[in-house]
């Protein structure tokens, strides 16, 4: 899960990493109000979980609390990178004197934690790797070590932060290691990592990643980062059912077993709408080994919710599951939706069990249930079926 | 022959009393794999009963410790069914006594964890493969995961998959020819086997004549295979890449399969393995199309 600037915040904060909270608001009046509040010169942010929201328009200076709300105003609704701001973030305006760049991450290639500093920050880091290499660190941290003051310090000479800052700069890349292993993030950035007047040292922006994997297992408390109203309402309805699905744009409802042969279903459909006014998969759906009439019934529920899908292709490899289980489920599912289910189904099954669920499907006999033999025959029937 | 596992393997299960646990130690013994006990610390002392392939009962003891059930039963594998919040620890226990190879089924495991449990196997003499991922098979000989045994027998195909269904699939579309050993390696972002590991151990295997590597979105473990492949591997590999259809962003189903801004996509993973010159198959079936011309040319 990707954080808001506003929750990464809230998430340093926690761990004492110097930053500043601000107010977060959903309307142009709440910003006049937190502008007045806060007194000053104000900086109006969008709240979106995208990269460049200051090129964007999406980040402002207020000198009055009026100016936040004629900014507010405008940034609110505004769509950045296809995300539509429904919040910005009101904070006092403290201008750097200098800025840096930190971050804390997954490094899957070499299996190990990275850090990366410079003292060249405020800009995307991918910008400063080529026009200046050089002033880029990485400094590698072994999962099994971490990040203790002696290996801060050794991060932040090889950053070079400037002496004036230092020491806040070692204490604050101990702390902002604490938010990547306590809260279990993939990503943690301060970008920028501010100097401001009096040489104090603050996290003036944030963006935090967490492991979906971990929140799960033990940090019940992220909960709290969900934004229900963010997420596609399908794709919110697939969660509570406890269904793996992702919202795609196209006409082909897809439901398979396994991440890897539903990816590859996506694909085979892909390749197939070429032949078909260039239909394309409309989702992605994983329901396991569970392919009971529940699962399936819910699975179908979803897809069959987006306007969109013209037609659906249930792709089973029956490995552990057979594939009479996976046919009752389909029969038990199109029993349980009723009128509900309108759409064409094009079924494959194949692997343990295949006769058998293929002469349940025969027997079952209903009038949307084509059946065919291969993946790609069937991903071609299904494009065939979505193409009207 | 074969990699990493063979008709003399000895498999503990940990987690041999739970429900996963239990219907794969069945499932696997009823491959004719050779287990010889699971561990549970709250059920040392007592035993678990299934079928053999023959269906005659095996009775399993259960040990408070891998240690523990590697000096009574001379165990060298263990396949881990433990739920993802004590997976890093059941590791650990596994690395400490030495086991030789684990084999982590358990899907969810947090990827510190994972990190963690990666560095602290450095040196040691432990191979690690998964989590999240099926397991290994080398057909006819034993089965340490929970791929199904029923799908084919023994051959001179060697896979390697980040998927356990595509793996399914393509055994199943190889089934005439056979796989000398069918491992999948695991969907997270970080796994302890990796694709090159794989095929540096079928590159040495006689028995194995055709490599098919079967690829996903997320990472760079396929540019990096191939890079190996162009300097270590002198035996034919097909390659497979799923995800070219998924969005920048979204997670698809493992937690690894992401594409990162411009990083992590199908097309450059399956442009690098082509480079190499490793025929990429646009479909599973044509993948299998193309390992097929490879067997009956051979």
């Amino acid at each position: 899960m990707d954080l808001m600037e506003y929750q990464a915040k809230e998430l340093f904060a926690k761990h004492g990493v110097t930053t500043t909270l601000g107010v977060v608001v959903e309307t142009a009046e709440e910003a006049r109000a937190a502008a007045e509040q806060l007194g000053g010169v104000t900086v109006v942010k969008a709240q979106v979980k995208a990269g460049g929201r200051g090129k964007a328009g999406g980040v402002k200076l207020a000198k009055t609390a009026d100016e936040a709300f004629e900014h507010a105003s405008n940034i609110l609704g505004m769509e950045i990178k296809g995300l539509t701001v429904n919040r910005v973030l009101i904070t006092p305006a403290t201008p750097p004197e200098e800025e840096y760049y930190f971050s804390f991450l997954l490094d899957r290639s070499n299996r190990q934690y990275l850090c990366i500093a410079s003292v060249e920050g405020g800009v995307e880091i991918e910008e400063v790797a080529k026009t200046n290499p050089d002033a880029v660190k990485k400094v590698a941290i072994d999962p099994g070590a971490g990040v203790d003051a002696a290996k801060a310090r050794e991060i932040a000479t090889e950053a070079a932060f400037p002496e004036p800052v230092f020491e806040q700069a070692v204490t604050m890349i101990e702390q902002l290691f604490k938010v990547f292993v306590e809260e279990d993030a993939t990503l943690v950035e301060v970008n920028p990592l501010a100097r401001l007047e009096g040489d104090k040292l603050e996290a003036l922006d944030g963006k935090v990643s967490l492991d979906d994997n971990a929140s799960e297992v033990r940090h019940p408390d992220h909960e709290q980062f969900v934004i229900r109203e963010e997420a596609d309402p399908l794709e919110a309805k697939a969660k509570d059912l406890g269904l793996n699905y992702v919202k795609l744009d196209g006409q082909v409802g897809i439901i398979g077993n396994g991440a890897g042969l539903v990816m590859s279903t996506l694909d085979v459909v892909a390749y197939a709408g070429e032949d078909h006014g260039g239909v394309k998969p409309a989702n992605f759906l994983d329901i396991g080994g569970g392919a009971n009439a529940e699962v399936m019934a819910n699975g179908l529920d979803v897809i069959l919710n987006d306007e969109q899908v013209k037609s659906v292709f249930v792709n089973v490899f029956g490995g552990i599951t057979a594939c009479d289980e996976v046919a009752k489920g389909i029969v038990g599912a199109l029993e349980l939706l009723g009128d509900a289910a309108s759409k064409p189904l094009v079924v494959r099954l194949d692997g343990n069990n295949v006769d058998l669920g293929r002469q349940i499907l025969a027997e079952a006999n209903h009038p949307l249930v084509t059946l065919v033999d291969t993946m790609d025959g069937a991903a071609d029937k299904a494009a065939e079926l979505a193409n009207v | 022959m074969s990699i990493y596992l063979n008709k003399d393997s000895k498999i503990i299960v940990q987690g041999i009393t739970g429900g996963m646990g239990a219907k794969h130690t069945a499932l696997m013994l009823e491959s004719g794999a050779t287990i010889v006990g699971g561990v549970n610390a709250r059920k040392a002392g007592t035993t678990v009963t299934h079928k053999d392939a023959n269906g005659a009962d095996v009775e399993l003891p259960v040990f408070g410790t891998v240690a523990e059930a590697m000096k009574e039963t001379g165990a060298d594998v263990s396949v881990l069914f433990v739920p993802p919040a004590f997976t890093k620890d059941a590791c650990i226990e596994a690395i400490d006594a030495e086991m030789p190879l684990i084999v982590v089924i358990t899907e969810g495991v947090p990827v510190q964890d994972t990190a963690e449990v990666w560095s602290y196997l450095q040196g040691k003499s432990t191979r690690m493969i998964g989590p999240n991922c099926p397991g290994i098979i080398t057909p006819g000989e034993s089965l340490a995961g929970i791929t199904p045994h029923t799908i084919t027998g023994s051959g001179p195909v060697g896979l390697v998959s980040k998927s356990g269904t595509l793996t399914y699939q393509m055994m199943f579309e190889l089934k005439d020819y056979g796989f000398s050993t069918a491992i999948g390696i695991g969907g997270d972002p970080i796994v302890g086997t990796t694709h090159i590991d794989a095929l540096q151990a079928f590159e040495e295997d006689p028995d194995t004549k055709v490599i098919v590597m079967i690829g996903e979105i997320g990472g760079d473990a396929e540019e990096r295979a191939a890079a190996y492949i162009k300097e270590n591997i002198t035996k034919p590999v097909v390659g497979y890449v799923a995800g070219f259809t998924a969005p920048e962003g979204k997670t698809m189903g493992h937690a690894g399969a992401i594409v990162s801004g411009s990083s992590g996509t199908a097309a450059a993973k399956q442009e690098a393995l082509e480079a190499v010159g490793v025929k990429v198959g646009k479909t599973p079936s044509a993948t299998a199309a193309l390992a097929r011309e490879i067997l009956q040319s051979l």
